[in-house]
């Protein structure tokens, strides 16, 4: 019979119900994933996960907090599967595990554990793994060609002779080097390869994105997570990717092709939609996420990197103290009228 | 327009939709408490100055009597609800979190319940001025849990005119029905009791606020406004905790925020609880002080229900008339939202008591461990003052308690929406409270350091006026002796200098006025800063 500060009523929330629905958001993603990619993506979540968790454990251990609370509470599984599925399904499994080990490691228990980390975990993972092995982040598997399960596990393995017969280049690569290497082709006549182009985005990627969205709206309807950042993160994509279709739509892709290729749409309702690193309020949620479509498109259109999202998160994650500290809503009565 | 159906309601931003628990308690009409054994009345039942003891021990007393008054214009006086002998004035355990003791008067009743004389107010052959006096006189405070006396808040701001008065029915905490209940059974006398308020503030509009989940008390206050003919407003709102906060209501009927750094009435409107009405019509209909309030007893017992009680009535026989059940943990005082637990069971039911619930572990299962907070912004969402609740949080941990004050700590009611809805289980109220505390403490450091240093300014000011006054005196003294005997020549020049002298010592009087440090403090601050030794409950209303 301790003392209890009121309220004495809760709405019975919790940080692990939280995690929970994030990750049953993410399963028609996955499955799509498995079903047109390959199932090996379930071995890497299963690498990512063994990888987070121990990771999770050994660190709450030596910073001498309490194990169960924290390894339950899902934020490290939710890592684990941004990981997986934001890395190339034919990474070599210490690849995905180092992947895990920094993001845990480093971009979150060093930082103070649960709640306390600047830079979303998954994204500092992402990035510092395609600086350190560029090549190997490239590495994404062909969808043109018939790739058996056991290649793509052998290539996992690392024990996969010909691991260039496995991959291609992805739609998003083969738009940059047309852009790149010949300015004069005519981007209809990329996008016009089948091999690249599906319905509306990228071929084949583009039935994940779908399946991503769905378990985002759902995550809209339960509130876990709120519109502004992914509204903002796809306006932000859309408007400049618009812009440049508009003004010269020889050389750049239509909008829908990019949302639907690449990271976009996980990035719109799973990255940027991170509380810890985000803003917390609304207007600054909208202003975050805008600024990261922004940059994201930027990155990846005109930068070095097959795509931008990651860098664009990591960027913004160093201003959103700054665009909360700006975006601070007035108070109760203290409104101008 | 007494139906009220066009007006337009307004929406205040956050808030939350706990399960309302009202049907338990609302069942069953108002019982009427029995006579306790012995009643302990605490003389601080309000905000504000304590009230003075005005029996001795022994002292043979009738129901009705005073026994406190009134100290200062932000008081109230406090009555004995029984007839019988004060067997003490001491200190004893207090209804308030903390359990303090605090000092109080126990009367042993003779069971008789003779009444001193009682006599109605002609209300309209006394000025406003005695009416509020007469108010001060019987003791009537606000009844939502405030306790805030009713008198001091039934004067217009001298720049604006009133134009809503708002009368607070909406009753948002979960489990309680005591006002509902008033409204159901009691409707006619609540609204004449508003209508001493309306007369004493003469507002454009008398707006009645009831929350929507208690129609048949909006029917019974609607069918009383008409029956008595006044051109009240009953307004039904929406359901949604803390409606019943004066400024949340103010806010959802008449638009107008009310920040903490100014007064209601400053912005046109004052807000009323329907108990704090009935009391006031009760005193003016029948000369009774207030000496007993409704009740709600419920939660974990066998039987809920409201009681008419006697203020002083000890807990531990109070809550008996709702047969708690074995499992019964502890007893809140006031509602799951906002109240407390009763310390000590022989405190007594006290002006600012609403609610008692008997509180078990399946009914308020203990909050899981406290996780770290995740920046989910859901508090924020919640806030009814749109504040900040995990940035509050994480200063108030860090003890950066005047980055707190920059994002308002002050405007948070402590209504505990934000610490309902958090996923990492973080008691924010606990840290708020802990932080205003602090607050609070240094600013009346500051406060007194202030003075002091006033203080010794206005001494040091007082010796340099003696010094010049006695200079000027020396001075006037010489032109005296020189005026007595002397040649001209010397006479003129000692003329100049005595005129330099009173010169200086005028030039110097006027560098230093009179200083006072001590003005009292203002009626406004301490209206803005409810006492929390007797503003424990649901304090929002
Ligand atoms: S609801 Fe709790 S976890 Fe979420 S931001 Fe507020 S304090 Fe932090
Ligand atoms: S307790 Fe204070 S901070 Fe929390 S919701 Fe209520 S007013 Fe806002």
């Amino acid at each position: 019979m301790d003392f209890i500060s009121p309220p004495y009523l809760s709405r019975n929330a919790s940080v692990r119900s939280v995690m929970a629905r994030v990750l049953f958001a993410l399963l028609p993603g996955v499955a799509v994933y498995a079903c047109l990619i390959g199932p090996v993506i379930l071995l890497q979540i299963a690498i990512a996960s063994a990888t987070a968790l121990a990771a999770e454990a050994a660190m709450l251990k030596l910073r001498g907090k309490p194990l169960r609370p924290f390894v339950t509470d899902g934020s490290a599984l939710v890592t684990a599967w941004l990981i997986a599925l934001t890395f190339p399904p034919i990474a070599p499994w210490w690849l995905t595990a180092f992947g895990a080990l920094v993001a845990i490691v480093i971009a979150k228990h060093l930082y103070g554990g649960l709640g306390q980390n600047p830079f979303n975990p998954a994204m500092v993972a992402f990035a510092a793994c395609i600086v350190s092995f560029p090549a190997l982040m490239s590495q994404w598997p062909s969808l043109t060609l018939e790739t058996r399960f056991i290649d793509q596990i052998l290539a996992v393995l690392g024990v996969s002779k010909e691991l260039d017969a496995l991959t291609s280049a992805t739609p998003l690569d083969v738009l940059k080097t047309a852009l790149r290497l010949a300015p004069g082709t005519p981007i209809a006549e990329t996008l016009s390869d089948t091999k690249i182009h599906g319905f509306i985005g990228s071929r084949t990627w583009e039935c994940v994105a779908a399946a991503y969205l769905l378990g985002g709206l759902w995550l809209l309807r339960c509130k876990v997570i709120r519109w502004h950042a992914p509204t903002g993160f796809l306006a932000g994509v859309v408007a400049l990717s618009a812009v440049c279709w508009l003004f010269d739509p020889g050389r750049f892709a239509p909008p829908l092709f990019h949302v639907f290729s690449g990271g976009v749409v996980l990035g719109a309702f799973f990255i940027v939609t991170d509380p810890v690193s985000g803003c917390a309020s609304a207007k600054g949620r909208l202003i975050f996420g805008f600024a990261a479509g922004i940059l994201a498109y930027t990155i990846r259109v005109f930068g070095g990197y097959p795509d931008g999202v990651a860098f664009s998160v990591l960027i913004l994650n160093l201003c959103a103290p700054l665009v909360d500290l700006m975006t601070r809503p007035p108070v109760f009565g203290m409104k101008k009228k | 327009m007494p139906s009220g159906l066009s007006r337009r309601l307004f929406r205040f931003k956050g808030g939350v939709e706990p399960d309302t628990h009202k049907a338990e308690s609302s069942l069953t009409p108002i019982g009427k408490a029995p006579l306790p054994s012995r009643l302990i009345l605490p003389l601080h039942q309000s905000v504000g100055a304590c009230a003075t003891p005005c029996v001795r021990v022994g002292e043979t007393l009738l129901k009705g009597q005073r026994i406190g008054n009134a100290d200062g214009w932000i008081s109230a006086a406090v009555h004995a609800p029984t007839s019988g002998k004060v067997v003490a004035i001491e200190d004893r355990p207090s209804a308030h979190a903390s359990g303090l003791p605090t000092l109080s008067v126990v009367i042993e009743p003779d069971g008789l319940e003779t009444w001193v004389e009682r006599a109605p107010l002609d209300v309209t052959a006394r000025s406003p001025d005695e009416v509020r006096k007469a108010l001060r006189d019987a003791g009537i405070v606000g009844l939502g849990g405030a306790v805030f006396p009713t008198h001091a808040k039934l004067t217009a701001a001298k720049s604006t005119a009133i134009d809503e008065v708002v009368i607070n029915g909406a009753e948002c905490e979960p489990f309680m029905s005591c006002d509902d209940l008033l409204m159901r059974e009691r409707a006619e006398d609540v609204v004449r009791g508003a209508s001493i308020f309306r007369d004493l503030l003469e507002p454009k509009r008398v707006l009645i606020g009831i929350e929507d989940n208690k129609p048949e008390a909006a029917r019974a206050m609607r069918r009383a406004v008409e029956a008595l003919g006044f051109d009240f407003e009953v307004v039904v709102v929406p359901t949604r905790y803390p409606t019943g906060a004066a400024k949340q209501l103010i806010r959802v009927l008449t638009g107008k925020e009310i920040p903490s750094t100014r007064r209601s009435p400053e912005m046109g409107v004052q807000c009323f609880n329907v108990g704090t009405a009935y009391s006031a019509w009760r005193f003016v209909a029948l000369g009774e002080p207030l000496i007993s309030r409704v009740v709600t007893l419920t939660g974990n017992v066998e039987s809920a229900g409201n009681w008419e009680t006697l203020i002083g009535t000890p807990f531990e026989e109070f809550v008996a008339l709702g047969r708690p059940k074995p499992d019964t943990e502890r007893f809140l005082m006031g509602g799951p939202m906002m109240g407390f637990e009763i310390p000590d069971l022989s405190a007594p039911v006290v002006k600012a008591c609403n609610c008692v619930i008997a509180a078990s572990s399946s009914l308020f299962p203990p909050p899981p461990p406290e996780m770290p907070c995740i920046r989910c912004g859901a508090c924020a969402e919640a806030c009814p003052h749109e504040l900040l609740p995990f940035e509050l949080y994480r200063f108030s941990r860090a003890q950066k308690f005047d980055k707190a004050v920059e994002l308002s700590i002050d405007e948070c009611i402590e209504c505990g929406c934000c610490a309902y809805v958090c996923p990492s289980r973080i008691p924010l109220v606990q840290y708020f409270r802990f932080a205003k505390s602090e607050i609070d403490a240094r600013r009346k450091e500051k406060a007194k350091a202030d003075a002091t240093r006033a203080r010794i300014e206005q001494r040091k000011a007082r010796e340099e006026r003696l010094k010049a006054e006695k200079a000027e005196r020396l001075a006037a003294a010489a032109v005296k002796t020189s005026g007595a005997g002397g040649g001209d020549g010397a006479d003129a020049a000692k003329k100049a200098l005595i005129e330099a002298a009173v010169e200086r010592a005028r030039l110097q009087r006027e560098a230093h006025p009179p200083k006072n440090p001590e003005t009292p403090a203002s009626v406004e601050a301490a209206e803005k800063t409810p006492d929390p030794a007797v503003n424990p409950g649901d304090a929002t209303r």
